[in-house]
């Protein structure tokens, strides 16, 4: 069988790579593309470890065929940071330990980071919704909900006084 | 490696096309939510994918001449959330659209897969049959419309004929002084299957309930429309004989199945439990309070 040609643009670089039919998307970031920050739990849409954006949307990349990302804008957590600098939730997270195994760190920063560019002043009780598809089972999510509100609060600040 | 095919037509004729020729061993691919998750299982083993969201019509949302809306079987339920005007049209189509999953299942998964896939506990799928949703099917011999209750047919199964796929919904225009609400019970806060599912839509004139649909959920093969229940609805004030009636109508209807979720009993009572504060939702939005 055939391999597919897929072009497409992963954190703004245009990319290409050949899959299976039914490769998903998380195998050819981990495989072909050696982008291998997204990261595999579950392999059926429960745990988050895997999220990435598709066209702005948040999706689990082990839910979606590799084929499919032909035309598409596709972000992962490789994009996040800027060259060395950190992204204010990266920052957070660090900063207030909210990860310990890390394994599911990739997936929550890149949700959380999908919830700011939509809503960058959630609630408390926002974010819990928005980040109930990513399951930490090290940190009692306490501290990760905590990291993400103080980096929304920062980046609205940074926001505030770029534009001053 | 297993010898699939993966397709990604620009035109429905092309898919229909393909869809068609490769018989019972072709599975349309929308969101993929559930379909790869039965791929990865070994539940399902397709010889062709058909992924239908490289055709327009799939995926719109648009408004009708009329003032009804069109959704593309495959438009993701966050594409729902993020158009300006359904939520305010169909608030209620939209609140059980989105307790489908976490918000990365919402960013794919569609109202026509959760349809299609045949779960009785699927969470749009009373929501829809509430607004009496249309929904047309496109096949070798053409193009029909169904009710969206006509669709499912059991667990799993659909009467759409083979060769055809689900092409949209259609939600008719909206009288002044109409709402619709869904609520579910599940054993948790969130991201759970619904014990119990239940959808209404209901018109008030004056406080008097002109019109309403009740559609029912998670307790028998398949989701239901519980005529009796819009039925004893009609014509009353909403007050508490004509809910308890309707109550009682979706307690009859029920045919469910004892799990770890509920007993039977529990999901009967529940039927009727869900129905007093889904009305009461749909009436306060009918009512503008």
């Amino acid at each position: 069988m055939a391999k597919i040609h897929v072009t497409t643009t992963i954190n703004g670089e245009p990319m290409e790579y050949l899959c299976e039919p039914d490769d998903t998307m998380l195998d050819a970031l981990r495989g072909p593309l050696g982008l291998t920050g997204s990261k595999e739990g579950c392999a059926s849409g429960d745990c988050g470890a895997c999220s990435i954006t598709v066209d702005d949307r948040l999706v689990c990349s082990c839910l979606m065929l590799a084929a499919e990302a032909e035309g598409h804008e596709l972000r992962t957590i490789e994009g996040m940071a800027d060259g060395e600098r950190l992204h204010p939730l990266q920052q957070k997270f660090l900063e207030q330990a909210a990860l310990q195994c890390g394994i599911c760190t990739s997936g929550m920063l890149v949700a959380s980071d999908a919830l700011l560019r939509k809503n960058p002043d959630p609630s408390e009780e926002e974010v819990r919704f928005w980040l109930a598809g990513n399951l930490c089972r090290c940190t009692g999510y306490d501290k990760i909900v905590r990291a993400v509100l103080d980096a929304a609060a920062e980046m609205r600040e940074a926001t505030r006084e770029a534009a001053q | 490696m297993a010898d699939i095919r993966y397709l990604a037509p620009r035109t429905l004729d092309e898919a229909i096309g393909a869809f068609a020729a490769a018989g019972s061993a072709a599975r349309i691919l929308a969101g993929g939510t559930d379909l790869l998750v039965q791929v990865r299982s070994g539940i399902v083993k397709p010889g062709v994918i058909v992924d239908i969201k490289k055709i327009s019509e799939m995926t719109e949302i648009a408004e009708t001449a009329d003032g009804g809306f069109r959704i593309g079987a495959a438009a993701s339920g966050m594409a729902l959330a993020e158009h300006p005007r359904f939520g305010k049209v169909w608030p209620g189509v939209l609140e059980a659209v989105n307790l489908i999953g976490s918000k990365q299942v919402q960013g794919r998964a569609s109202a026509g897969g959760n349809l299609c896939n045949g779960s009785p506990a699927g969470d749009s799928v009373p929501a829809m049959i509430a607004a009496g949703a249309i929904v047309t099917v496109q096949g070798p011999d053409g193009r029909r419309e169904m009710k969206v209750e006509e669709v499912p047919a059991g667990p799993g199964r659909t009467n759409l004929k083979p060769g055809e796929i689900l092409v949209s919904f259609v939600l008719p225009p909206r009288a002044p002084g109409s709402g619709d609400a869904y609520l579910r019970m599940i054993p948790r806060t969130e991201m759970d299957i619904a014990v119990v599912g239940l959808g209404v839509s209901l018109t008030l004139e004056n406080g008097v309930c002109t019109a309403a649909r009740v559609g029912l959920g998670a307790v028998a093969p398949t989701a239901l429309l519980v005529e009796a229940a819009g039925a004893a609805l009609i014509g009353s004030k909403l007050d508490d004989a004509a809910l308890e009636k309707a109550a009682e109508a979706c307690r009859s209807a029920c045919r469910p199945i004892d799990d770890k979720r509920g007993t039977i009993a529990y999901r009967v009572k529940t039927a009727g439990v869900l129905l007093k504060r889904t009305a009461a939702i749909a009436a306060q939005r009918a009512t503008g309070k």
